[in-house]
């Protein structure tokens, strides 16, 4: 049995559990049984995934389990999968999220159509990780709007038809300078080698180019992955999604969607176009450094929970930027571990949201108050999430803001030091908004609500478990990690930046 | 001195589809005016059908000819057998078929009894396959006039309907200038290169210094605003919207369709044949016209009740990408326009189609509020219509990405990578509309609304174009090598 096949499963089996959600729709609970079975299965392959792979597979740098096949010469089409230690990760976050929307954002309402959406859009994301053909990689990226469309617009809250529709077009506008940007050098590289039309990324990463074709190739990526990630100023889709979202929809919006735009921005912007690397840095850098501000300031006078998430998490993809462009190796390790981090966080704060939506009809900030009497576990978990948002350390988010800030520090001080403030105000709006809601004294429906169930507890084990196994314990992660960014850094500026 | 008349030679099976339509439509008028009241609707839809397997049977002989002996010329030249006219062709067989029986369905839902809608359609569509392989601006004119005769009285075909009488007469009216257009523009390239044959004039063109460009360039920008008038260029397009509102609904879709096929076909011919010399004069021209087009189409559109006015500027925006290829004068831009046109075909037919079943009886309702929760209530009809919506915007796994892919591709391989961003940005304008139908369909505050009866013909055509769109969004390669092959066997 050829490696691939992982890959390819990884693919298929949320395909076959989205079909399968359909055949049984005619039983009532029965697609939900369905989907959590796939899931399971789909997490579970991706853990095996996560032992197996092995970062010196002969001739293939740090690529595991790579296969290729054309599909259509005079498209340029293939099927191309491979994993590196970069898209490892989001591998598995990509099957958590899938198993913690079904078990923790359970939605009743058209009950097979919700799981067979979210299975296909699991497949379409493992897709957009898993290609290692730029094409193939935009078909999926395109992919995943249709899914995430329907979810926001099926089960979202009263804004939701206004606010899918500006998720699909702010996204599919900014994916349409990639798409040019794609064919374009696929073009590029075809009169290069006199050669057949190809996207394959280790054809495409050596193709030779000016430095003024490479910034503006590098742009016309950049603002794809920008829309997506998002990067301050194009950010504005996010918040209004992410609170109109249901809860599954918001975790998969900013926990694995939100992902595709920074792990595109590290792999195709960064890794294909290093020569603009020189003129682009500053100025991504700068935007970055706007976001972890601006989010953190937003995030402060924002008035539901939800949009608090969307504005730190638009501070939080800041810090990742800020580690992918820094051009140190310490701070893009970082970067990829904070895509992890950074998931794992959110599921923890949407799901506690979700459940206390459940339980109040409302996520508006002032309208909760005191609830860490009538519901002292939620207030523990919600501080822990909360703490390693913050970067305390011993938990998660610390290692990897950490690494991003050293590694910045090394090579643009001046950026690091402004990004530092931003912990501090992820320290402030957090605390502020914990003091709100769960702080003083819980009266009328407040000193009512239910605390957190046994299922809803064990919902939430694995992401308290993540957070400070990843906190205390980072090392297999990193190793993984390291090699391929190693790599990649290498392939980026062959001489120095080793720092 | 005794004048004789030379028959040229004629290589029969190269006009072998255009006689089967001719001869069909023919067939069924004398059949109709001799046995009064006894051609039913049953048979004239199923010398249709008949009609359009014999062409597609015959379009597999031509290409086998084709792909063994070359391609060729026939009847003084003026005809031409080649690759592209085979596909052409076969893509306006196929889309006869389907709009034959959704028709079918329509008229007898119409109680409209005769067989005057498949005589009409069957002649103009002799007149689309005329245009795919004429090589003769003469021959082009014909098959034009041929194609809009036929289409002026079926589109005030409904006389229920006022506004079917006034969207035939305004589409008569303007079509004749377009058609008094076309022939100037054809007379004053005559004058300039000495012929009216495409190959002869791109021999000239090829071999000689044009004493008079000035004409030459009038000629050539007359033709392009004929046709362009034919596929709803902007700004030539604003005929568009009321005709396809006013006209019965299966006959929009013919007009989507089927026209859009014969006329770029003819357009590439015309100028990558005969004016591919002057490649640099009219590309300009079709840039400011491709850019005109996408936007227009796709802004205008955001703003339209009607889902026919809507389905107009879409198949204007559309038309605006298959431009894209024309543009770009290279192979693969032919090759792209032709794919875009074998795989829009089916998509539009079978929306179409649909829209047909949900105007009811009267072909009025058709306001966006009517599919309010139509797939919530009728899972299949609805969900199929998404799927073709969905095409229609480009989203990856149906065949509409593909096809804009290619053009994209074309244009960018021939150095137009800004043209392609703004082409694709107005798709991004177009998803509005698109994606507001399709959430309209998944309404849930209407489930209690009236079931649309689906006929058995009208439901498998709409299942051809569901099933054309998801199979090649899977799986585009044997479309894709396909539609490479026939521009390759290109006439040059």
């Amino acid at each position: 049995m050829h490696s691939s096949v992982y890959l390819l499963l990884l693919l298929v089996v949320p395909l076959a559990g989205a079909l399968a959600a359909a055949l049984v729709r005619k039983t009532e609970g029965r697609s939900y049984v369905v989907g959590v079975a796939t899931a399971a299965i789909e997490m579970v392959l991706a853990l095996l995934v996560a032992i197996l792979y092995n970062d010196h597979v002969k001739n293939a740098q740090t690529w595991d389990f790579a296969t290729r096949h054309v599909l259509s010469v005079p498209l340029g089409l293939a099927y191309d999968v491979a994993l590196d230690g970069i898209s490892l990760f989001m591998v598995v976050l990509t099957a958590l999220v899938l198993l913690l929307a079904l078990l923790g954002g359970r939605d009743k309402r058209r009950e097979p159509a919700f799981v067979g959406w979210l299975l296909l859009l699991t497949s379409f994301t493992m897709g957009s990780f898993l290609s290692h053909d730029v094409l193939e990689f935009f078909i999926f990226f395109e992919l995943t709007l249709v899914p995430s469309y329907f979810i926001i617009a099926g089960w979202g809250g009263a804004q939701r038809a206004k606010a899918a529709l500006k998720f699909f077009i702010y996204t599919f506008a900014g994916s349409a300078f990639l798409f040019i940007g794609i064919i374009y050098l696929g073009f590029l590289n075809q009169h290069n080698t006199q050669g057949a039309l190809t996207f394959s990324y280790s054809a495409l990463s050596s193709t030779s180019m000016s430095h003024g074709t490479a910034v503006w190739l590098f742009i016309a990526f950049a603002i794809a992955f920008a829309v997506k990630s998002p990067i301050w100023p194009l950010h504005t889709w996010s918040p209004i999604s992410y609170a109109e979202a249901p809860t599954g929809g918001s975790i998969e919006l900013s926990a694995v969607l939100a992902k595709l735009g920074s792990y595109g921005l590290l792999r195709f912007a960064v890794g294909l176009f290093p020569l603009a690397l020189s003129t682009m840095r500053p100025i991504l850098l700068t935007l970055a450094v706007i976001g972890i501000l601006y989010g953190s300031l937003v995030a402060c006078a924002t008035p539901d929970l939800k949009r608090l998430v969307a504005y730190s998490s638009l501070a939080q993809m800041g810090f990742i930027t800020l580690g992918i462009m820094a051009g140190s190796k310490i701070a893009m390790v970082g970067a990829v571990l904070l895509m992890f981090n950074h998931g794992v966080i959110t599921i923890g704060f949407f799901l506690i949201i979700g459940f206390l939506e459940q339980r109040r009809g409302t996520i508006t900030i002032k309208d909760m108050t005191g609830l860490q009497g009538p519901a002292p576990v939620f207030a523990a978990l919600f501080t822990v999430v909360m703490l390693a948002s913050i970067g305390l350390p011993g938990l998660s988010g610390f290692v990897s803001e950490y690494l991003i800030l050293i590694g910045t520090f090394g090579t643009h001080a001046w950026w690091g030091g402004v990004a530092t403030v931003g912990v501090l105000a992820a320290a402030v709006y957090l605390l502020w908004v914990y003091q709100r809601v769960f702080q003083g004294k819980a009266t009328g429906a407040n000193a009512e609500i239910k605390d957190a169930s046994s299922k809803e507890r064990w919902v939430l084990v694995p992401v308290i478990a993540l957070i400070i196994v990843l906190g205390v314990f980072p090392k297999p992660v990193l190793d993984r990690i390291t090699p391929s960014v190693q790599q990649l850094i290498h392939h980026v500026a062959p001489a120095g930046a080793n720092k | 001195m005794t004048s004789t008349i030379l028959i040229p030679s004629i290589h029969y099976l190269a006009i072998l589809p255009v006689l089967i339509f001719f001869g069909a439509s023919l067939g069924l008028l004398l059949m109709s005016a001799l046995v009064k009241d006894k051609v039913t609707i049953n048979w004239a839809t199923g010398i249709t059908v008949v009609a359009s397997i014999a062409t597609l049977v015959v379009a597999y002989f031509q290409w086998r000819c084709v792909a063994n002996t070359g391609p060729s010329t026939t009847v003084a030249h003026a005809v031409v057998l080649d690759g592209f006219a085979v596909v052409g062709t076969a893509v306006i067989a196929a889309s006869v078929l389907l709009s034959a029986l959704v028709g079918h369905d329509w008229a007898k839902r119409e109680r409209i009894a005769g067989a005057d809608f498949h005589i009409l359609a069957l002649a103009s569509s002799a007149g689309a396959l005329l245009m795919v392989q004429a090589n003769d601006l003469i021959v082009i004119f014909l098959g034009l006039e041929i194609l809009s005769i036929g289409l002026y009285v079926l589109v005030g075909f409904d006389r229920h309907r006022d506004s079917s009488a006034e969207a035939s007469l305004k589409y008569f009216l303007l079509g004749g200038f377009a058609s008094a257009i076309f022939i100037y523009g054809a007379a004053l390239v005559y004058g300039a290169t000495g012929s009216t044959n495409l190959s002869s004039i791109a021999y000239f063109l090829g071999s000689n210094e044009v004493l008079r460009p000035g004409l030459l360039y009038a000629g050539g920008a007359l033709l392009l605003i004929g046709f362009a008038f034919k596929i709803a260029a902007v700004p030539f397009h604003l005929w568009s919207p009321d005709v396809y509102e006013g006209a019965p609904t299966p006959v929009t879709g013919v007009m989507a369709s089927i026209v859009k096929v014969g006329a770029f076909g003819a357009l590439l011919r015309v100028l990558i044949s005969a004016l591919g010399t002057q490649l640099d004069t009219w590309r300009p021209i079709l840039f400011v016209l491709v850019v005109l087009t996408c936007v227009v189409g796709a802004s205008v559109a955001l703003v339209q009740r009607n889902v026919k006015r809507l389905l107009a500027y879409s198949s204007i925006n559309q038309a605006g990408f298959m431009l894209l290829g024309v543009w770009s004068g290279s192979a693969r831009g032919v090759a792209s326009t032709l794919f875009y046109l074998m795989t829009y075909a089916p998509v539009v037919i079978a929306t179409f189609a649909i829209v047909t079943l949900v105007g009811g009886t009267g072909d009025e309702l058709h306001s966006i509020d009517h599919y309010k929760g139509l797939a919530r209530r009728q899972p299949w009809l609805g969900g199929s219509l998404a799927i073709l919506l969905l095409s229609q915007l480009g989203a990856p796994l149906t065949v509409g990405f593909y096809a804009k892919y290619t053009v994209l591709a074309a244009t960018v391989d021939s150095g137009g990578g800004a043209l392609a961003l703004i082409a694709i940005l107005s798709a991004a304008i177009a998803a509005v509309f698109y994606l507001r139908w399709v959430l309209t369909l998944y309404a849930d505050d209407d489930l209690e609304g009236t079931r649309v009866v689906v006929p058995l013909f009208t439901g498998k055509v709409i299942a051809v174009g569901a099933i054309v769109t998801v199979l090649f969004g899977i799986w585009p390669g044997p479309l894709v090598t396909w539609a490479q092959h026939a521009t390759l066997l290109f006439l040059p």
